[in-house]
C-alpha cells in the first residue's frame, strides 16, 4: 500500500515536491516577520574584528 | 545585538601557509597554462619529449589552477572566515591544520609527477590514480572535521551565509570525488599498481564524469568562491551584504539546480535525449540564482561606488562578480542544444571556461588575497595599492585578449566544421580550421602571458608587504578610518 503510494504517486512528481520545498524556503526567507532578524545577520562579518571599536 | 569582542584568538598560522601556497601554485598553474597555450600555437614547444607533451601538461595546468591554486584559496579563506564569523578558533588547532596543509601540498606534487610520467585515470579533472584519490579522501575528511568542528563550537548563534556556501562545497565535493573515482585497482588482480578501471563503462561513465565535472564547476569553483564573495565583499566595502534574505534564496536555488546541469556536456551523444534536455533545462534555470547572486554582490556597493575608483582591491572583487554574471549568462546560453551544436568541441568552450576561471575565480581570489595578506601579517595596508591597480589592468587586458580570441576562433572553427559546398561536400578539411585558428592561438597565449605578469606583480607586492615595507604613495586606502 505504502509502496504503491511512493512509487506511483510520490516518485513521478519528484520535481514538484522539490519545487514546493524550494518555494517554502522562498516564502520563509521573505516573510515580513523574519525580515529584521535575517537582515541583522548581514552584520556578522562586520562585527568580527578584535581591533575595531564597535 | 551584543558586540562580540572577547572571541578566542584565531588560529591564523595555518591560514597564512595556505595563502602563501595559493600564491605559489597560482603562478605555477598560470605559467603551465600559458606554456601549453604557446604549444598550441607552436607545436615545436612540445620539445619532442614525452613528459612535456600537451597531453601530459594539460592536466598539470588544470589541476594546478583548479585544485592547487583554487584549493589552497578555499582552504585559506574558508578556515579564516569560519573562525571569524563563528567567533571560535579552529577546531583541532594548528595541529590538525598543519596535517591538512602538508598532506595537501604533498598530494599536489605527487599528482603532478604522475601526470608528467604518463599516469592518468582518464577522467577529466579527476586524473589522479586510485591511491592518490584515497589519500585525498582522507585529507578532505580532516578538512570537513576542522570546518564543521569550528562551526559546532561557534559563539555566534547564526551560521553566516558564507559558511553555508563553504560547507556545501565541502560536502558536495566529497560526494563527487567518491562517485566519479569508483574504480577497481588492477593491482587487486595481479596487475600494475598504477592502473585502475572505472566501474562504469560507456555512456554511464561519461554521465558520471560530467556529473562530477560540472559540479566541480558548480560547487568547487562557484559555491566555494561565492562564500568568498559573501565575506570579503562586505568586509572590504565595510557594509553588510545588500540583502541577506536574497542570499538565503541564492544559496538554496543554486543547491537545488546545479547538481542536474551535467548532461549539457553530452549533447548529441549516446546519452538519452531526455537526460540531455533535463540538463539543458536546469542549466537555463541557473540563470536566476546566478544573477540573483551577482546582483546581491554588486548592490552591496550601492552608496559606496566611489570605492571602485579609490580602492583597487575592491575593483578586483567587484569585477570578479561582474565576470561571474557574464560567464553565468554565457554558460546557460551554450547549454541550449542549438547553440551547443555550434559551440561544442570548439575553442568557444575554452573561452567560456576561462572567462569564469580567470575573471571570476581568480579575480575574487586575488581580491581576497589582497585583503588577507596585510591582515594576517599585521600590516596596516598593502605595500602598494598602486601595484594592485597595475595588476588589475594587466590581468584584465589579458583576460579580454584571451576570451575575445577564443570567441572568434571558436565560432569560426564551428562554422568551418559545418560548412558545405553546393555539392554537399564538407567545405574545409580539419587542418584548414587549425591553420585558420593560428593567429587567435597566438593572441590567446599573449593574453595568458599578461595574466602571468599580473600575478608576478602581486607576488612582489606580497613580498614587500610581508617584509613590512610601505611604498611612498599619494593614494590613501579608502578603508583606513572609514566610518
Amino acid at each position: 500500500m505504502l509502496e504503491t503510494l511512493v512509487n506511483e504517486v510520490l516518485r513521478p512528481l519528484w520535481g514538484l515536491w522539490l519545487m514546493v520545498l524550494f518555494l517554502g524556503i522562498v516564502f520563509w526567507a521573505y516573510r515580513p516577520k523574519n525580515k529584521d532578524r535575517f537582515e541583522s545577520y548581514g552584520d556578522i562579518p562586520l562585527r568580527d574584528d578584535e581591533d575595531k571599536e564597535r | 545585538m551584543s558586540s562580540n569582542t572577547e572571541a578566542t584568538p584565531y588560529c591564523e598560522d595555518v591560514v597564512k601557509k595556505f595563502v602563501l601556497a595559493a600564491t605559489f601554485w597560482g603562478v605555477v598553474g598560470f605559467l603551465a597554462g600559458d606554456f601549453i597555450a604557446w604549444q598550441l600555437a607552436f607545436p615545436v614547444l612540445n620539445l619532442d619529449l614525452e613528459w612535456t607533451t600537451f597531453g601530459r601538461l594539460r592536466p598539470v595546468h588544470t589541476s594546478a589552477v583548479i585544485f592547487a591554486f583554487g584549493g589552497n584559496i578555499l582552504f585559506s579563506t574558508s578556515l579564516y572566515v569560519v573562525q571569524r564569523t563563528s567567533r571560535a578558533s579552529l577546531f583541532g588547532g594548528s595541529g590538525l591544520g598543519n596535517v591538512i596543509f602538508w598532506n595537501f601540498q604533498a598530494l599536489i606534487v605527487v599528482a603532478a609527477l604522475t601526470y608528467v610520467l604518463g599516469f592518468s585515470q582518464g577522467q577529466e579533472y579527476a586524473e589522479p590514480e586510485w591511491w592518490i584519490d584515497l589519500w585525498l579522501t582522507v585529507i578532505w575528511v580532516l578538512y570537513l572535521i576542522a570546518f564543521a568542528g569550528t562551526i559546532m563550537k561557534r559563539k555566534e548563534p547564526h551560521i553566516y551565509v558564507a559558511n553555508w556556501f563553504f560547507f556545501s562545497m565541502i560536502l558536495t565535493v566529497a560526494m563527487l570525488h567518491l562517485g566519479n573515482n569508483l574504480a577497481v585497482p588492477a593491482a587487486l588482480f595481479g596487475g600494475d599498481f598504477m592502473k585502475s578501471y572505472n566501474i562504469f563503462g560507456g555512456v554511464q561513465n561519461a554521465m558520471t564524469q560530467w556529473w562530477y565535472g560540472h559540479n566541480a564547476v558548480g560547487f568547487f569553483l562557484t559555491a566555494g568562491f561565492l562564500g568568498i564573495m559573501y565575506y570579503f565583499v562586505p568586509k572590504r566595502a565595510e557594509r553588510p551584504v545588500y540583502s541577506y534574505r536574497l542570499s538565503i534564496v541564492h544559496f538554496w536555488a543554486l543547491i537545488f539546480l546545479y547538481i542536474w546541469a551535467g548532461p549539457h556536456h553530452l549533447h548529441y551523444t549516446a546519452l538519452p535525449d531526455w537526460a540531455q534536455t533535463l540538463g539543458m533545462t536546469f542549466s537555463i534555470m541557473l540563470w536566476m540564482p546566478s544573477w540573483g547572486g551577482m546582483i546581491n554582490g554588486l548592490m552591496t556597493l550601492s552608496g559606496a561606488w566611489d570605492k571602485l575608483r579609490t580602492d583597487p582591491v575592491m575593483r578586483f572583487l567587484v569585477s570578479s562578480v561582474a565576470f561571474y554574471g557574464m560567464s553565468t549568462f554565457e554558460g546557460p546560453m551554450m547549454s541550449i542544444k542549438a547553440v551547443n551544436s555550434l559551440s561544442h568541441y570548439t575553442d568557444w568552450t575554452v573561452g567560456h571556461v576561462h572567462s569564469g576561471a580567470l575573471g571570476w575565480v581568480a579575480f575574487v581570489s586575488f581580491g581576497a588575497l589582497y585583503y588577507l595578506v596585510p591582515k594576517l601579517w599585521g600590516r596596516k595596508e598593502l605595500y602598494s595599492l598602486k601595484l594592485v591597480g597595475v595588476h588589475f589592468w594587466v590581468a584584465t587586458v589579458g583576460i579580454v585578449l584571451y576570451i575575445t580570441a577564443m570567441w572568434i576562433s571558436g565560432i569560426m572553427q564551428g562554422l568551418m566544421w559545418r560548412a558545405y559546398d553546393n555539392l554537399g561536400f564538407l567545405q574545409y578539411s580539419f587542418i584548414e580550421t587549425v591553420e585558420a585558428m593560428h593567429p587567435y592561438y597566438v593572441i590567446r597565449a599573449m593574453g595568458g602571458l599578461l595574466f602571468v605578469l599580473g600575478a608576478l606583480v602581486m607576488v612582489y607586492n606580497f613580498y614587500k608587504t610581508i617584509k613590512g615595507d610601505v611604498a611612498d604613495e599619494v593614494m590613501q586606502p579608502s578603508t583606513a578610518g572609514a566610518r
